[in-house]
Parts: structure tokens; C-alpha cells; sequence
């Protein structure tokens, strides 16, 4: 039996969002799938429940607000705004275990143009304290998608290896894989080189023919552009080795705030590429510190955040239990750039965070 | 009583017979031709089950068969975090197939995983959809390609002919069960070389869930001293 607890906690945590001035709003459970399908690829599928309309065709049970709630703000939203919201969420859960595949989240959500680093602070600060009041101490854990981002826009490189770089950002496991090839640290895959001599010899448009028969709808034309992207790609120099050095440096910083914001100042003169990202976290700490947040003690970590199914390209945080296997308590970020894709045209700046309110109440049942 | 779950048909059917004889315990069909009855001699308490080989996962999952045979590739598709839920007491050495990702030979610019995610991403530039890839194994397939981060693909079903879909302009790639690659060939794909997917073959499978009664328990120590398998503790 489903206690309403859970349900009770999450909406006193939209109306205490409410009471810090945001609006409530409400959004749909059952999403059109071809949004989040876009948004996020096939992985969706495999996290979020999937249905079929009649008239509608493929739809979705909501897996989170953030998207809808962009969509409602971009299709017409006040500017500044301020929203809170509460209700449930759905995931496949592909382990047998305790993890709920339905359970509430009370979130809150920010767009607004300027005082970027406020807005930041304060979503995580509201957060912050919601959680302590209701008698949770909770570890925090920071990170900026924005430095990795910049770090990469910096590169002494071709603008088609920062691209690909950037497009595989929420994918570490490519995206090591795409650095290790720039930086000469793993070898050019031997059908590669193949491939390069035998084009010393004849033209992709041969190379073509003498494979075999064509079939499919990816054409002559794409291949071959694709093989021009390859051979230039091949003059392209590896990335120097101070300059990779420090972008696997920057992947696996891990400090308290204060004590990453110096290491950052320190590679800032090699990597100058990263200054203004590094500005705003110092900003963002200001902002923080300025709302009773110790950033002295602050965790710090580059590489949070960085999982598939993000969509954050700035500040990111959450908050965790001391049981490791727990999902996090709390967790947001910045996502100014999903604004654009779904604003059709416009964008806002925008940073949000939400609060699994069944955790939060099962952890405040078992605390002393 | 402990049910077995065996292949009805074909060459799958033949060679689990085969390989229960080798080691004393005969599976026959018994009845009429083409009837799907069974039995099971040199062992006592064994009923045997003839099931097409897609449906044991799911009975195996339901615990309405204690035991079965099937495809390792089957059982990992169809069923979620499978080792909870099934414990493989003996690979049979046969059906040996693997389930690989193949593009056309014409794509001379794609040989792996890294060249599939990259011409994924210019073909969603180029044509405003996601690269298609034909498949029947959705579950293994995405979590692969997930795990292996590719991005800006999709998975189109495909339960029969799926060399087809290329030709037939429905699918960019497929991924597929092949053993001598032969009907690649034949439709002008070859395999990506690091793309291995699951390298699959007949296995003994236990269910966790059916009813293992002390003499269901002692059956299964019998049958396993005699095929010279070992049963997991659970």
C-alpha cells in the first residue's frame, strides 16, 4: 500500500519553494516521447516507460519536470521566473531491488538572463537549507560542466576534434576514448591506416566500388565526405602533451571549493581558454559564501554530473545520504543550452535542482 | 517432479538430446510425430518440456520449468539483471553464434564503434533522424552502445530478415545473431571489427524461482552428479 506520505512531504517542499517567492506549476505525466527521444537518444528508452497513443503516437510517463517545464516556459513564460513544482516521476529500474520506479520529486526551477552565479547559489542554497530543516545533514558534492567545456573550446586543435569532444561530454567512457586518440596515448585503429594508404592510391569514389555492392540510404556523397573528415583528421598534430596533460589533470580534480578554484587559477596561464569559466566559479563561491555556505569546506568535482540522460553545461550539485548504494537526496545544475533546443529559437538561461521527496522522508524516519 | 525445458525443433533439439545421451540421461519424443511429448529415461523425478527455445527464458523467469536450455544471447536479452533470476550450470558447447553490428561494405570510412558513433552523428546532421539500426535484441544492443557511449542512433525492430533492412532503405546498420556471416555477404554488410556484442551459446539454465522442494533438490543433485555439472548455492 502506497502511504501518501511521500506525496504529503514533496508538495510541503513545492509550497515552501512557493513561500521563497516561486510560482507552482503543474505539467502533463504522459509527455510526447519525440522530444526526450531527441533529446537524449535511444538511452531513454531503457530509463523511462514507454506507450503508444492511438492519435498521438509514441508517448512517455514523465521521467523528470525539467523538460516540461522549460517547454512551458519557452511557449510563453514571465521573464525572470521562478518556478516550483511537485509530483510524481517514472524510471525502469533494471535491477531487482529497493529502488522505486514511481516516486515524487519537489523541485525549483530559475531562468533568468542575469545574475547567473546568484541564481546558481541560490537554488543550491534553498535547497540547502529545506534539507536542513527538516533535520538532514546531508553530503554536498559541487562540480562545473562550464570549465571541462571551455577547457575543450580552448584546445590547440582541429574545430572537428573539439566537437566531438563536446558531443561526447555527458559520455565519459567516449569521450576519454576520442582524448586518448587526440592526445597519441591509443594508436590509430589499423583499418584506419589501411584505409588512408589504399586513398593515397584512388579516390573515395573507387574505394567505394571496388568494396562492393552499394546498399542503404547513407550515400556516396556522405561517405566521402566522412572520408575527407578522416584524411584531414590524420594531418591533424596530437594534441601537445602539456596541454593534454592538463586536461586529464582537469577531469580528475577533486578538492574543497576554495582549494579548486586556486588549482584552476594556477593552469589558467596554460589553458587560457578557461579564465572566464573560472571567473564565474569564483563568482558562483562569492555567491554562495554570501548565502551562509561554507566554501572553504565545499566539495568540489570536475568531472560530476558527467553521466548520459544531463543535460548540464554549467554549475551541477547534489546531495547524498552516507549510504552509498542511495540514489542522491537532492541533486541540480545549470542548463542554459537545453533552453535553446526546446525554445525553438529562443533560450534563457536557466538552473534548477529537485528533492526525492520518498528518500528524504524514509532518511528523516531513520535519523535519531 | 523437476521439469526440463529442451528446443522442440531442429538441430538445437537434436544436439541437447545428443548431449544428455553422452552422459546417460536420454531425452526422447514420444507419441506420434510432429507431437510435442516427451521423456526422459536413466534418471528418475525429470519431466521433460519441448518449448520453442525464444519462450524458455520466460518460463525459466516464472519458475514454471526448474531447468532449461536455451541461448545464452536469449536469456540476456529477455530477461532484466538475468543472474538474479536464472544460474547457468553448463555451457553445451553448441549453437555457437555471435551477435555483432554490421554496416554496408560500401561504408569504407566505418570499421568500428568509434566510426559508427562518428558517421551517426553526420547522418543526423544530413537527414534529421537518428541512425537506424535494425535489430531483434534491443536490450543487449542498447545497453552496448550505451555503455560503449554512442550516440544519435536508434534501434528499429526487426524480428526476421534483418540483412534485409538495408537494402529495403528501413535501416542504416543492423545488428544481428550470425555464425558463418555468410548472409552478410550475401547482402553486402560486413561486421564492425570491435563490436562484438555477446558471443552466444547453448547453456543449461536454473531457475531461481520454481519450486525446489527437498526432493526437487535431491533430483537436482542426482541429474548434476550424473551430467557432471555443479549446482550454484543459493
Amino acid at each position: 500500500m502506497r502511504s501518501g506520505v511521500e506525496r504529503a512531504t514533496s508538495d510541503r517542499l513545492a509550497a515552501w519553494f512557493a513561500d521563497q517567492g516561486a510560482t507552482l506549476v503543474e505539467a502533463d505525466i504522459l509527455l510526447p516521447a519525440e522530444t526526450l527521444l531527441d533529446l537524449y537518444g535511444e538511452d531513454i528508452r531503457a530509463r523511462a516507460y514507454m506507450t503508444v497513443d492511438p492519435v498521438q503516437g509514441e508517448m512517455m510517463l514523465r521521467p523528470d519536470f525539467t523538460v516540461p517545464v522549460v517547454q512551458q516556459h519557452m511557449a510563453g513564460g514571465a521573464d525572470p521566473a521562478t518556478y516550483a513544482y511537485s509530483g510524481p516521476v517514472f524510471r525502469k529500474q533494471t535491477r531487482a531491488g529497493d529502488r522505486p520506479s514511481e516516486f515524487h520529486q519537489a523541485g525549483i526551477e530559475v531562468f533568468r538572463r542575469d545574475q547567473r552565479e546568484e541564481s546558481d547559489a541560490r537554488v543550491f542554497a534553498l535547497i540547502n537549507q529545506v534539507l536542513r530543516e527538516n533535520g538532514l545533514t546531508l553530503r554536498p558534492v559541487t562540480g562545473d560542466i562550464g570549465i571541462l567545456m571551455a577547457a575543450v573550446r580552448g584546445l590547440a586543435t582541429s574545430e572537428r576534434r573539439k566537437q566531438a569532444l563536446l558531443r561526447h561530454i555527458w559520455r565519459p567512457q567516449r569521450f576519454r576514448a576520442l582524448l586518448d586518440r587526440f592526445s597519441g596515448r591509443a594508436p590509430v585503429p589499423q583499418a584506419r591506416k589501411h584505409l588512408l594508404d589504399r586513398l593515397a592510391k584512388g579516390s573515395p569514389a573507387d574505394l567505394i566500388a571496388q568494396a562492393g555492392t552499394f546498399t542503404g540510404l547513407r550515400s556516396e556523397a556522405e561517405i566521402a565526405a566522412r572520408v575527407q573528415a578522416l584524411t584531414e583528421d590524420a594531418q591533424t598534430p596530437a594534441l601537445a602533451a602539456p596541454e593534454a596533460a592538463l586536461l586529464y589533470d582537469l577531469l580528475s580534480l577533486q578538492a574543497p571549493s576554495r582549494a579548486a578554484l586556486q588549482h584552476l587559477r594556477g593552469i589558467a596561464p596554460m589553458l587560457p581558454a578557461i579564465t572566464p569559466a573560472v571567473d564565474r566559479f569564483a563568482a558562483r563561491l562569492d555567491a554562495l559564501a554570501a548565502q551562509g555556505i561554507d566554501t572553504e569546506t565545499l566539495p568540489f568535482e570536475a568531472s560530476h554530473g558527467r553521466t548520459s540522460l544531463e543535460y548540464y553545461d554549467g554549475f551541477v550539485f547534489s546531495f547524498h545520504a552516507d549510504d552509498p548504494a542511495l540514489p542522491p537526496v537532492a541533486s541540480g545544475g545549470r542548463y542554459d543550452a537545453l533552453t535553446a533546443v526546446l525554445g525553438q529559437g529562443k533560450s534563457i538561461p536557466a538552473v534548477g535542482g529537485v528533492i526525492r521527496a520518498g528518500l528524504m522522508t524514509r532518511l528523516m524516519g531513520e535519523k535519531p | 517432479m523437476i521439469k526440463i525445458g529442451v528446443p522442440s525443433k531442429g538441430r538445437l533439439m537434436e544436439k541437447t538430446f545428443d548431449w544428455f545421451g553422452a552422459r546417460g540421461v536420454t531425452l526422447r519424443l514420444s507419441g506420434a510425430e510432429r507431437e510435442y511429448a516427451g521423456r526422459v529415461d536413466g534418471i528418475e523425478g525429470v519431466e521433460l518440456v519441448l518449448l520453442s527455445a525464444g519462450e524458455i527464458p520466460r518460463e525459466l523467469a516464472a519458475g514454471r520449468i526448474h531447468l532449461g536450455v536455451t541461448g545464452s544471447d536469449l536469456v540476456r536479452e529477455k530477461l532484466a539483471d538475468w543472474p538474479t533470476q536464472v544460474a547457468e550450470l553448463a555451457p553445451l558447447g553448441f549453437g555457437h553464434a555471435d551477435l555483432i553490428i554490421a554496416v554496408p561494405v560500401a561504408w569504407i570510412d566505418v570499421d568500428t564503434l568509434d566510426d559508427l558513433d562518428a558517421a551517426a552523428a553526420a547522418f543526423r546532421r544530413t537527414h534529421g533522424f537518428r541512425l537506424r539500426i535494425a535489430t531483434k535484441y534491443h536490450r543487449l544492443v542498447r545497453d552496448y552502445l550505451t555503455t560503449h557511449g554512442v550516440a544519435d542512433y536508434q534501434l528499429v525492430d526487426s524480428q526476421g530478415a534483418t540483412e534485409g533492412t538495408v537494402k529495403n532503405l528501413t535501416a542504416e546498420a543492423i545488428a544481428d545473431i550470425t555464425s558463418s556471416g555468410e548472409t552478410l555477404r550475401a547482402n553486402h554488410l560486413k561486421i564492425l571489427s570491435d563490436a562484438l556484442i555477446h558471443s552466444s551459446q547453448a547453456v543449461l539454465f536454473l531457475s531461481h524461482r520454481a519450486d525446489w522442494t527437498a526432493d526437487n533438490r535431491k533430483t537436482l543433485s542426482d541429474l548434476a552428479r550424473q551430467l557432471d555439472v555443479t549446482v550454484p548455492k543459493t
